[in-house]
């Protein structure tokens, strides 16, 4: 019955992207727009005093200075979570536009509306800003200490929250005679998303509305945090987001709409246009939340678990952005992946004067995965254990089902994974081969899985919406809320759309851009829940329009609708096969018909009350160069079980994608700051070590097909998994090759100096 | 966009003496991949400049009559990697600068703004200063060369007077003759970056292999600015090949260098490293000239 989905088709935008035709939102600009430039914190934590605009406004080309004294006193918030209706679950609304209170080191206090960008530069760089200075605080656990630097008032001590998460009695349990104690602390680092696009967006009135064109993945979600920053009702707002070159989750939060909607409202509506520089990336936009993780197991010599603690320190920086959801998230892998009768786990995610962490693709899961893989080897370790021997035993079991989300285990995924892992890698051989060796250049494999759920739900509302409008000549257009981010949504909902209406893929159209004037309402890309998510408004909208179709069908043929079926673009009649007419010879009689004119539409709204488990792991293998501190890393491989593929060619450049991004975590990217005076160091691409083509080996993916029984597609997450596991697999094979167990990522060359001083390999 | 007051284009060398004497505050721009970066920053935002990017004559490598390697100040490191007199003599010096950031980098990046920036992490200067190189200017008073060690004055400050361009960049007979090197770029990535350590070595061996007539070694990022480790040099000058010489030569270097500790490497990580690498690029040359330790 599939035709389409489970190929491997051309991408629907690649001629357009290939080929520099693909607009995205700087394209789309009028010349004409006026450049807003903001004005960002020099100092990490204080109050600005006042800030003399005069020499700013008389440059040439300067229209207009705002600072942060004109700005409202309207907070907002700004993560890109679908809105609560209950005020307990909303988010928490930090932001201003421009603030009088600097929380970190490039808080935008002041923006400059300028005829160009390089009159808005110079206004900026004229601006004289004055600071009332304060302690600030960079530490996540220092800054929970008592007397530490307080940056928003309403969360004393710095805590915006913690949760905890108890089974079965710890104490009691650790009490047993004969376990083995293993304790560990593992960091890593704040990384930024570094998607190619830098977020930029333009922003006019019309007919008394604001317009706002954004380069985001959530367009729905921004229209309402700008209405709620600017005090407009949601409708007042449009937004429309074109092609957008990556977001990874940065713009998976409202970023500078809200700013640059304002702008255009203090200038009487004209055009006004917002681009971060790289540098503004890094810095002003989002990170990935550097967590402090400590775990203390308690095991039996045969390698089963009496009892385990769990304490993770979440870096949220300077605003609630997405707030705990991050590190909860990590947190919840943590009882489920190898189950353990008694348990105490709590997390915190606290401020500190560091920018706004958000969301970053797999949202906690990679820092989990890595304290918790690493950890898993030292117990290996501790214990006398291979790796893939405690991992067999102890990975939750088939049939494993979560109380609260009903997530189920259905398959033996985790065996299957790391059997076609260990083959791809040739793991067993050169485990036993790198045992103990010695000299200055030795090699070693590691392994790491991950856990990962596809969506949100129970946590927040899971609903997708539809609309199909069918042509003339039978080929159709389609729309949801959901959006293309480079991942290929476009691409694997085409044929998702084909398969169910019954109509050849090359008659499908996808709608790429949102708009949310027009398209129906949809929370956006994150999470890695697109596929999955909207898998179920477009089952339920092709019914929904074959109904329509095949009720025309009956009108036009009169045969009774239960003898017809709409295949391949053709009304069939069931009973011999035989063609009645093609889709367009229906469709152009319908729409011009005298009797009965009807144009051929559905639309329906999908709430999804399900999730489901994506499971998988990283199998690498690395040669450790100890005098020159140098990790090669030689292989790496992932495999995933993300249930049955949609379009295998671009499931496996998912994959290299994530694995791309889990070897600059593991061996090179950090965002650096002063701890003098909070400024960051390394806020370009120079300086912060995004890992090139150089670095990567040839990238490995493979899959395991296990159909996801809760969707109509069997399919379930890939967009995030790929990002999780790679880290750790790398860790733990530099802890095979050298019997270094490194207790945080980036393992970079300087870290791997200090740990083989500390360790006696290099001896000065 | 970029903020600039003004942009000169020289017509000629002598020309360009011209605009730099009728305009003093102008910054000379060749291929810009430095200078443009920088005015993005607003370090030179509203420079006037001086391109010299039209003047081939500036452009490319040749070999005087007395065997001396010129090298114009505009050649780009791409040209230079692929240059057959380069890939003949001092091969060494097209490995370095194929070492410099990425392929668009080297295509419009020339080896006089690597020069000229005066910063110690360039590709092209720890080789030549290895290979005692000669910078060449001109300007209004005709012609001046200087050894590359005097043309370097402090971090991001080098030797160019008023009027004056560089123009060339000198490597005698005597310098590259039978001599044999190699160079090792320490960074954080293998490619897109800025050397941590930049060390090249250099050698010269007896006719029968065994002896090492001489051996030069100069460090990026060891210093302020590009530097020779001159203890290690005196050390190996006459010392019969072993296995030990290398581990000699290597600890030698120490003695002169000062690597700085800041939040792009410590001091004692970049001491660590130099040895290493001196070791290596010892090692290193000596195979590449014959020789077996």
């Amino acid at each position: 019955m599939s035709k389409s989905v489970g190929k491997s088709v051309v991408r629907v935008d690649a001629y357009e992207k290939a080929t520099g035709r693909a607009k995205y939102t700087d394209d789309l600009c009028d010349r004409s727009a006026l450049v807003a430039k903001i004005c960002h914190a020099t100092i990490a934590h204080g109050f600005v005093t006042s800030i003399d605009t005069g020499e700013a406004e008389a440059i040439p080309g300067v229209v207009r200075v705002l600072t942060c004294f004109d700005a409202p006193d309207r907070p907002f918030p700004t993560a890109g979570h679908p809105w609560s209706t209950d005020p307990s679950h909303q988010d928490v609304a930090d932001r201003l536009l421009l603030n009088r209170h600097v929380r970190y080191y490039g808080d935008e206090v002041a923006v400059v509306i300028a005829e160009d960008e390089i009159a808005a530069v110079q206004g900026v760089r004229a601006l004289k800003v004055t600071y009332e200075e304060l302690p600030f605080v960079l530490d996540v656990q220092k800054a929970m200490e008592p007397g530490a630097p307080q940056i928003h008032e309403e969360f004393p001590g710095n805590i915006l929250a913690h949760t905890d998460i108890r089974r079965g009695d710890y104490q009691s349990a650790i009490q047993e005679p004969g376990l083995i104690k293993v304790e560990g602390w593992y960091d890593t680092p704040t990384v930024q998303h570094c998607h190619i696009e830098n977020h930029g967006c333009f922003a006019y009135m019309e007919a008394g509305r604001v317009v706002v064109v954004s380069s985001t993945q959530i367009p729905h979600i921004v229209r309402r945090v700008v209405g709620q920053a600017l005090g407009l009702p949601w409708g007042k707002v449009r937004l429309i987001k074109p092609y957008i070159g990556g977001g990874f989750g940065n713009k998976q939060d409202a970023l500078y709409e809200p700013l640059c909607a304002w702008c255009s409202t203090m200038v009487g509506g004209r055009l006004v246009k917002l681009e971060c520089t790289r540098e503004e990336t890094f810095v002003s936009n989002r990170v990935r939340h550097a967590i402090r993780t400590h775990i203390i197991s308690w095991v039996r010599k045969d390698g089963t678990l009496a009892a385990r603690k769990f304490e993770a320190f979440s870096n949220q920086g300077a605003y609630a952005s997405h707030g705990h959801g991050v590190v909860a998230k990590g947190m919840g892998a943590f009882p489920q992946l190898y189950p353990c009768p008694n348990l105490e786990c709590d997390c915190w995610s606290v401020f500190t004067n560091r920018p706004a962490a958000g969301a970053m693709r797999g949202y906690g899961i990679p820092q989990a995965m890595f304290a918790g893989e690493c950890h898993i080897d030292d117990i290996c370790a501790a214990i006398g254990m291979t790796p893939l021997e405690f991992r067999r035993k102890n990975l939750m079991p088939v049939g494993y089902t979560d109380a609260f989300s009903k997530n189920e285990l259905y398959s033996d995924t985790f065996n299957q994974c790391m059997d076609k892992g260990m083959a791809a890698i040739d793991y067993a051989r050169k485990y036993q081969v790198y045992q103990n060796q010695t000299g200055p250049v030795r090699r070693g494999v590691g392994m790491a899985v991950f856990w990962y759920n596809t969506a949100v739900w129970p946590i927040s509302l899971e609903s997708s919406s539809c609309r199909m409008v069918v042509n003339q000549d039978g080929s159709l257009q389609f729309q949801t809320g959901e959006t293309e981010i480079g991942q290929g949504c476009d691409t694997a909902y085409s044929q998702m759309v084909a398969d169910a209406v019954g109509v050849p893929l090359s008659d499908v159209h996808v709608v790429s851009t949102q708009d949310t004037d027009v398209t129906p309402y949809g929370t956006g890309a994150y999470a890695s829940r697109q596929t999955y998510i909207g898998g179920f408004s477009i089952v339920q909208t092709a019914k929904a329009l074959r109904e329509r179709i095949l009720a025309i069908a009956h009108e036009q043929t009169r045969m009774p609708v239960s003898n017809l079926d709409l295949v391949d673009g053709q009304i069939v009649r069931k009973s011999d096969g035989r063609i009645l007419k093609s889709l367009g010879d229906l469709a152009t009689e319908s729409l011009y018909s005298l009797e009965h004119s009807q144009h051929i539409t559905a639309e329906t709204t999908a709430q999804i009350k399900s999730n489901a488990y994506s499971f998988g792991c990283s199998f690498a293998e690395v040669e450790v160069d100890i005098p020159m501190c140098k990790v090669k890393l030689l292989n790496i491989v992932n495999v995933h079980d993300c249930g049955t593929l949609i379009n295998p060619a671009l499931a496996e450049a998912q994959v290299h994608g994530g694995m791309s991004m889990a070897i600059g975590y593991g061996l090179s990217e950090e965002l650096k700051f002063d701890e003098k005076t909070g400024k960051p160091l390394n806020n370009n691409l120079l300086d912060y070590k995004l890992s090139t083509f150089m670095d990567h080996p040839t990238l490995q993916a493979e899959f395991v097909e296990n159909a996801e029984p809760t969707s109509p597609y069997g399919t379930k997450a890939l967009g995030e998994p790929p990002a999780c596991s790679g880290a750790p697999a790398i860790r733990n094979a530099i802890f095979q090759a050298t019997g270094v167990a490194f207790d945080r990522c980036p393992i970079t060359p300087h870290v791997l100096y200090r740990g083989f001083k500390e360790a006696g390999l290099i001896t000065d | 966009m970029y903020d600039m007051k003004a942009l000169y284009q020289a017509k000629s060398v002598a020309d360009a003496v011209a605009l730099r004497l009728a305009h003093p505050q102008a910054q000379i721009i060749a291929g810009g991949s430095d200078v443009l970066v920088q005015m993005r920053e607003g370090k030179r935002a509203g420079a006037e400049l001086i391109s010299i990017y039209g003047l081939d004559e500036l452009r490319g490598v040749s070999m005087e009559a007395d065997g001396t390697l010129r090298i114009g100040s505009l050649t780009s490191f791409s040209h230079i990697t692929r240059d057959p007199l380069i890939q003949q003599y001092v091969n060494v010096l097209g490995e370095a600068v194929d070492q410099v950031g990425g392929p668009q980098i080297r295509n419009i990046g020339t080896i006089g703004g690597n020069t000229c920036n005066g910063v110690t992490s360039a590709d092209s200067a720890s080789t030549l200063f290895a290979y005692d190189a000669v910078v060449e200017l001109t300007g209004p008073d005709g012609v001046r060369r200087l050894p590359i060690q005097e043309f370097y004055i402090k971090a991001g400050k080098v030797d160019i007077r008023e009027g004056e361009l560089q123009t060339a960049i000198l490597i005698s007979r005597e310098s590259y003759e039978n001599t044999f090197g190699h160079y090792i770029k320490y960074a954080m990535r293998n490619a897109m970056d800025i050397a941590t350590l930049g060390t090249s070595v250099n050698v010269r061996l007896s006719a029968d292999k065994r002896t090492v007539e001489r051996a030069r070694v100069a460090f990026g990022v060891a210093g302020p600015v590009p530097l020779r480790a001159e203890t290690a040099e005196r050390l190996a000058a006459g010392k019969t090949l072993s296995p030990d010489l290398a581990d000699d030569f290597a600890a030698a270097v120490r003695e002169d260098i000062n690597p700085r500790d800041s939040w792009r490497a410590a001091r004692d990580f970049r001491m660590h490293i130099a040895v290493e690498s001196a070791r290596r690029a010892f090692v290193e040359a000596v195979h590449l000239a014959g020789g077996e330790l």
